[in-house]
């Protein structure tokens, strides 16, 4: 069959099983945007900026185990996408993101919206391409979602120049790739696998350290499996929250920066380590050395060798799919008579509830300003834990990480790694297309909303119910935090002036906003909000003002140098 | 669990690459963006013409090289990473040094070039060409036994390396 370019880009989408397609229309992808009219199998969302069609599709990936897709113009249009790409890139995403380029002739004639998408996106992608030939589209498009969903995921990025996508072949799909520079491992190697049990089984104080690789491994079952047989301690990363139920006795929290008093003494204080999808970042471990100075044994588990080792030495490294490896150790353990070391693993245990009992989330709702934490944790108890939570970056990020209890992995969309402003909105649009008649809320901040508030208008046509619950402070709340704690309260442009009165707001943009000013009025303008399953309904909930995130671990510092609460500044 | 080790160390990573274009900025990026240290890199295809051969001198502490040839690996178009220096290997260097060949000196750089067994490959009245190959050290030694100013330039190819004997390099 003899098709366009632009033809062969949308049957490869159609063959892909692509349902929604994120994009912005423009000079270079008009060909495409045609092809795609004619057909109704792959449905355009028309977002309002570029960045906001990423984050849509990412949000699309994390939510459910597809690939998210995104379509572009050249230029401008690949530009504004880089935000959301590297965002993907440092929280490894799957997406196929398709962008138009000027013609063949043209590259290299600083053409009009002529960029050199390919290097721009260079460092933030797992791979990209540069389409040279109409007869390369459809193999390219393949290795494309191959490339994005195994091994590590990632962005992949295809630059298709517009002349390609009018010129004509011969297309036929391919139904397998192979790519000889690239094998991702997926078994991990039995005899480290075993190790690695042995030296659990052996342990006397043992931790579980899980990241978001479990999320995407989508081996959240096998992981709870284990560490429930073992009766081990679990924490869970930022990225990882939901890998392991939070409401669970075995759960100690999040760890890290902000994590729980009980995750980071027990992180420090263990004696073996089974780091599951996660990759000691300075985030999690604060400074390395600091980690290095209590002896313990390391087992890591990732699909990525570049994540092993890189700034913690691992005892048993184990490359492998998280899951595949997870498996075979549950297999090894029903197999085996072995059991831990059950009178070693009591008194841990009784240190680690001694620890917890330091109640590290703590905090008094009084009767006038409402606390941030309160309203997280009335958004859990009101959409009975179990809803879409995306976020924005900042202090609602950290707060909706502690108090929002994720049981379910793939619930929890935020941008960890990049800690991209802006995320949350368009986020929520990709996880509500993907999930009809499922709550969605976006947990956000007054700075963070205006990064990419134009997507209340996407919201309106495509009739997306997200519930916007934005915890206004008037701050960029984190930034006022560090400028409090290390700046002498220096506020150097951390105040947001001039704000807009956001109910009215949404209203202008067609839907329901509500302003919330009493700690009384929190649990009833949620419920209003969940009520109304048809309408976006924007929440401007006016928070404590210096409300700080604790616990908190200054940067480059050690692990158990946590700031508890104000008292300890 | 141990401290990294921080002795810097000179590594030869010698490697395999899909021949495409973009490829090598990748890879010249890769060091960029992780601020790993390039001495030289040199690339050429191979018999295979779909392939490329790339020698990259860098260096660093173990740990350093050891997150090097892994986030190679991890480029999608490269094929196979190796770390030279890991056993024996050679390197070769080829040098073209252009030096002001007048009066007694003419006839000493022609000496001085058999003694390091390089070739005279271009003579004016005025000037020669030596080529001459052979390790980093060698090429080194050559350039500091002439006088500075006799020196009108010099071109360095960055050493090529292969393993010694049974030790094969191949997709």
């Amino acid at each position: 069959m003899v098709l366009t370019g632009a033809e062969i880009v949308i049957r490869c989408l159609q063959e892909e099983k692509v349902d929604y397609l994120f994009g912005y229309p423009g000079g270079a992808v008009l060909y495409i945007y045609d092809e795609l009219f004619k057909q109704d199998k792959v449905r355009h969302v028309l977002v309002r900026h570029e960045q906001a069609a990423i984050h849509a599709a990412d949000g699309y990936a994390r939510s459910t185990e597809k690939v998210g897709v995104a379509l572009v113009t050249s230029g401008p249009g690949a530009t504004n996408a880089v935000t959301g790409i590297a965002t993907a890139y440092c929280d490894s995403i799957p997406l196929v993101i398709i962008s138009g380029q000027v013609p063949v002739g043209a590259i290299g004639q600083d053409a009009f919206q002529e960029v050199d998408t390919v290097g721009i996106t260079r460092p933030c992608v797992k791979h990209n391409f540069l389409v040279r030939d109409v007869r390369e589209i459809a193999d390219t498009i393949k290795k494309a979602f191959y490339l994005a969903k195994t091994g590590r995921p990632g962005p992949v990025l295809v630059d298709i120049p517009k002349d390609i996508t009018a010129q004509k072949c011969e297309f036929e799909y391919p139904q397998t790739v192979s790519m000889r520079s690239y094998n991702p491992v997926v078994k991990g190697h039995q005899g480290q696998i075993k190790k690695a049990l042995q030296l659990l089984l052996e342990a006397k104080r043992p931790m579980v350290y899980a990241g978001g690789g479990v999320v995407l491994g989508n081996a959240a079952d096998k992981l709870t499996a284990l560490v429930r047989k073992l009766g081990l301690p679990c924490t869970n990363t930022l990225m990882g929250l939901g890998g392991y139920p939070a409401t669970d006795r075995q759960y100690v929290g999040m760890l890290g920066m902000h994590g729980n008093y009980e995750a980071n003494m027990g992180m420090h204080y263990c004696d073996v380590l089974l780091a599951v999808g996660a990759r000691f970042d300075d985030r999690v471990i604060g400074s390395p050395a600091h980690f290095a100075s209590e002896p313990r044994r390391i087992i890591h588990i990732d699909i990525d060798p570049s994540s092993i080792s890189k700034r913690v030495k691992v005892d048993v490294p184990i490359v492998g799919d998280v899951g595949e490896v997870l498996g075979e150790m549950l297999a090894m353990l029903d197999a085996g008579a072995e059991t831990n070391d059950q009178e070693s693993l009591g008194v841990w245990w009784k240190q680690i509830e001694e620890w917890r009992r330091r109640d590290c989330l703590k905090f008094n709702q009084g009767e006038e300003l409402i606390k941030p934490q309160f309203v997280i944790q009335k958004l859990w108890e009101v959409t009975g834990g179990d809803a879409f939570v995306t976020s924005d970056v900042g202090q609602h990020q950290m707060w909706a990480a502690q108090y929002y209890k994720f049981d379910k992995p793939r619930r929890w969309i935020n941008s960890g790694g990049l800690g991209t402003m802006g995320f949350g909105l368009p986020a929520a649009m990709g996880v509500q297309l993907a999930h009809p008649g499922s709550p969605v809320a976006c947990v956000t901040g007054e700075a963070s909303i205006q990064m990419n508030i134009q997507e209340l208008s996407t919201c309106k046509q495509f009739r997306l119910p997200i519930k916007v619950v934005m915890l206004n402070n008037r701050y960029l709340g984190m930034v006022r935090q560090w400028q409090e704690i290390f700046h002498g309260n220096r506020y150097s442009e951390s105040y947001m002036n001039a704000l807009p009165d956001f109910a009215r707001l949404a209203e202008a943009y067609g839907h329901v906003g509500i302003r919330v000013d009493k700690p009384g009025d929190v649990e009833g303008a949620l419920r209003e909000a969940f009520q109304r399953k048809t309408d976006l309904v924007f929440l401007d909930i006016q928070v404590d003002q210096t409300e700080n995130v604790y616990p908190m671990v200054q940067g480059g510092k050690g692990l158990t140098d946590m700031i508890l609460s104000a008292e300890d500044l | 669990m141990q401290l990294p080790n921080t002795k810097t160390m000179r590594h030869v990573i010698s490697l395999v690459i899909e021949n495409e274009s973009g490829a090598l900025s990748r890879v010249s990026g890769l060091f960029s963006a992780r601020g790993y240290n390039i001495e030289s890199l040199t690339v050429a295809p191979t018999e295979d013409a779909s392939l490329s051969r790339m020698t990259i001198v860098t260096s660093g502490s173990d740990d350093i090289v050891e997150q090097i040839t892994k986030q190679l690996n991890k480029l999608v178009e490269i094929v196979k990473v190796v770390d030279l220096s890991e056993s024996a290997h050679i390197e070769r260097e080829l040098m073209l040094i252009k030096v002001r060949a007048t009066g007694k000196d003419r006839e000493e750089m022609k000496r001085l070039a058999d003694i390091f067994r390089g070739r005279i490959i271009d003579v004016t009245d005025a000037s020669y060409v030596i080529e001459l190959t052979g390790t980093q050290a060698k090429l080194d030694s050559f350039v500091s036994a002439i006088e500075p100013a006799l020196i009108l330039e010099t071109v360095r190819s960055g050493i090529c390396g292969v393993g010694r004997g049974e030790r094969v390099l191949k997709v």
